[in-house]
């Protein structure tokens, strides 16, 4: 069923202008694929909650509210005011704002041989003049699915840019690539589209960072395409941290080649509504992958806090792959999470070793969790798992530590630091890693202020933590 | 001045009444047991000392180096120096010994002014301490507890106990599930730390624990009260007659 309103109008005004900007400019392939994108999102709308994707998460607010396309150099980022979103040891940095690549704050350091990074619109105007980037046609828009999400139609209706990395055959990325998507000024819609290609036996690290400039409302809805080829290393790390005024929309599809490892990691700390989609496919012979995953939601404004959707699909699509699931979610306040696991394991895919695990801590009676695994067998040799949990800040464990001499407060920070590094443990990549471990401190830290501030800390009759494991 | 008076103390714990009146007295450098049956109220007097917030004090009170311990929060009372080494030890995933005993070190250190121990100075006395209750060095920087048996989750008790320096040490079943040669252990990690500014009390069910850590004074818990108290050769009348007949005909017990 689908929501429609009248401010469906924005995007169509953004749609037409994409279209009249990519005009004699966009190859045919690309205005086809728009053409395909809006012609879904158009006949479907927003969903609802009726349907079964999107039962815990209602989008009325983000339907109703009417997102705008940036006008052209609105919005002047200062270089000054990114400089904190700056992070350590990475090979080079991607500036977009509002959707846009800006050169002039991006930095692309010494690139190694064999990477090309650039915007994708670059790659594409640049493809046009017959001078370089093969084989975008070939991967943009053929792993996303549009039939299924509308959020991946609207973004294929309407990105404007993103970035384009390439790694070539056996090349090595030895720092991490940072992608900064910014929002700033009021009620902006961005769709920033990002497609990775590694080639066979490649190795890289990416960090697609989502922040906001200033504290107004923005829609950021984006879809994200990793090739990854034979014998290819990734890690992926999703990055959200935008106001909390915001909706963040985004979806991760993975093609994986025969033994390629790929890890992801989505660190969810900002945003008022957040979707975070991952969708690997396994589709070679021994190929694995992790799916890691913190989400720290809290917040009381207006009676809602941040809600935070986890939608994992797995897909199994060859024999003797493996893949690794570990959500861990911490929700204080109002907040509301969401953990939906679902794992596909085609007819073929026989020696498939599938693992989902969901840990959540609710700090306050007002949060709320609802995690649901979901698992499609259609294979008769296979390993497959799962386990959810949901508890609060363990009494004994935090009487133990304050019988040591640590305050409440350092006890409930310690506990819930723990908690949310056992998602810090199995990130690999030294820098990102850092980077994740001080975003995740200082969030927590904010957390156990908050709750010594309106001295919601301590809850007084603790429940039985209920663990439920299949 | 005691170290530590308790005077008439009553708690409960869900409404039910536990404590029914203790009193016991308790001064720098005496070993003082608690042995009593199972349910007779010895690891809620501990509680209560270490100041566990399910435990509702509802009369009496508790004196700790002059101060009223019953005001204070388990983390004030364990920078004033009351320490208790957990019957059951918790399991604290993700939190490494050697983090964890440092900050807690240096949160009673700040309590009383005093400069951080860095990694540096914290190092050779932890491992010193660690080769007393023969543990290997592999434990520090494994998880709080975590994966960790029985005796090895007492003698780290013990171990965080030789570190803290505590005024008072509440040695809560610390026998409990040991054999004979973690006992010898632990006990040589106690009578190790026994001194004139140090004070123990060690509750405990058998009779056992009591040939390695020789007590001052044992004292016989019934029912929330103390029935009987005395000197050594109790706990091994005790152990003879069983706890019926310290139930049974007990005199009025008189304060250490």
């Amino acid at each position: 069923m689908a929501t429609t309103t009248p401010r469906l109008e924005k995007y169509l005004e953004a749609y037409e202008a994409v279209r009249a900007q990519g005009h004699d400019r966009e190859p045919v392939w690309l205005e086809q694929l728009r053409e395909d994108g809006w012609a879904r999102f158009s006949a479907k709308g927003f969903p609802s909650t009726h349907d079964e994707d999107w039962r815990f998460t209602n989008l009325a607010a983000l339907a109703k509210t009417a997102f705008r396309r940036a006008a052209q150099g609105e919005i002047a980022a200062p270089a000054e005011q990114l400089e904190r979103y700056r992070v350590a040891g990475t090979a080079c940095q991607l500036v977009f704002i509002n959707g846009r690549f800006a050169p002039q704050l991006s930095d692309l350091g010494s690139l190694p041989d064999g990477l090309l990074v650039c915007s994708l619109k670059q790659a594409i105007d640049c493809g046009r003049e017959g001078c370089a980037p093969e084989g975008i046609e070939q991967h943009l828009g053929r792993y996303a699915n549009m039939d299924r999400d509308v959020f991946t139609a609207l973004n294929t209706a309407l990105w404007e840019d993103g970035a384009y990395l390439r790694v070539r055959r056996g090349v090595a990325l030895e720092q991490p690539i940072h992608l900064l998507y910014v929002s700033a000024g009021a009620q902006i819609a961005t769709h920033p589209r990002t497609l990775i290609i590694a080639e066979n036996g490649s190795q890289a690290s990416v960090i697609e960072d989502y922040v906001s400039l200033g504290s107004e409302a923005a829609f950021s809805n984006a879809v994200t395409e990793l090739a990854a080829g034979e014998e290819a290393v990734i890690a992926h790390f999703l990055v959200e941290r935008e106001n909390t005024a915001s909706f963040n929309v985004s979806t991760l599809r993975i093609e994986q080649s025969r033994s390629a490892q790929v890890d992801t990691h989505s660190i969810l700390l900002g945003g008022g509504l957040v979707r975070n989609n991952v969708h690997p496919v396994l589709n070679g012979e021994g190929a694995e992958c992790l799916i890691n995953g913190l989400f720290v939601g809290a917040g009381r404004q207006q009676g809602a806090g941040q809600h935070m959707d986890n939608y994992m699909l797995v897909e199994h699509a060859q024999p003797h792959c493996s893949s690794r699931q570990f959500y861990n979610g911490i929700l204080a306040d109002n907040a509301h999470g969401v953990f939906h696991g679902r794992i596909v394991v085609h007819k073929d895919a026989q020696k498939t070793d599938a693992k989902q695990t969901n840990r959540n801590l609710l700090l306050s009676d007002h949060a709320r969790i609802d995690t649901k695994p979901q698992l499609e067998i259609y294979a008769d040799d296979v390993k497959c798992t799962h386990g959810a949990t949901i508890g609060q800040i363990d009494e004994s464990q935090l009487f133990y530590l304050r019988s040591r001499g640590f305050t409440l407060a350092d006890a409930r920070n310690l506990l819930l630091y723990a908690f949310a590094a056992e998602c810090l443990d199995r990130m690999r990549e030294p820098a990102a890693r850092e980077f994740a471990e001080a975003l995740i401190r200082e969030r927590l830290e904010e957390l156990t202020a908050a709750a010594k501030a309106t001295g919601t800390g301590a809850q007084e009759e603790s429940e039985p933590n209920r663990e439920e494991l299949g | 001045m005691a170290l530590l008076e308790i005077h008439d103390l009553h708690a409960s714990v869900e409404g039910h009444e536990i404590l029914k009146g203790v009193s016991l007295t308790v001064n720098a450098g005496e070993v003082h047991s608690i042995m009593g049956p199972n349910g007779s109220g010895k690891s809620t007097l501990s509680a209560v000392l270490a100041r566990r917030d399910a435990y509702k004090v509802t009369g009496g009170t508790v004196l700790f180096n002059g101060k009223d311990l019953l005001e204070m929060d388990p983390e004030e009372a364990a920078c004033e120096g009351v320490f208790l080494a957990f019957q059951y030890p918790v399991e604290i995933p993700g939190i490494g010994n050697a983090y964890f005993l440092r900050s807690a070190m240096n949160a009673i250190r700040k309590h009383h002014g005093e400069d951080e121990l860095d990694a540096m100075d914290f190092l050779p006395l932890y491992k010193e301490r660690m080769k007393l209750l023969e543990m290997d060095e592999k434990f520090m920087n494994r998880s709080v507890n975590e994966g960790f048996s029985g005796g090895e989750k007492k003698r780290n008790e013990i171990l965080q106990m030789a570190m803290l320096e505590p005024k008072l040490a509440i040695l809560d079943e610390t026998d409990s599930g040991l054999d004979i040669d973690a006992l010898r252990i632990v006990s040589q990690g106690v009578n190790a730390m026994r001194g004139k500014d140090r004070a123990f009390l060690v509750i405990t069910h058998y009779q056992r624990l009591l040939n390695y850590i020789k007590p001052d004074y044992v004292h016989v818990l019934v029912d929330g009260k103390i029935a009987r108290s005395g000197g050594p050769e109790l706990a091994l009348e005790l152990e003879e007659k069983g706890y019926g007949w310290a139930e049974a005909d007990a005199p009025q017990a008189q304060p250490a």
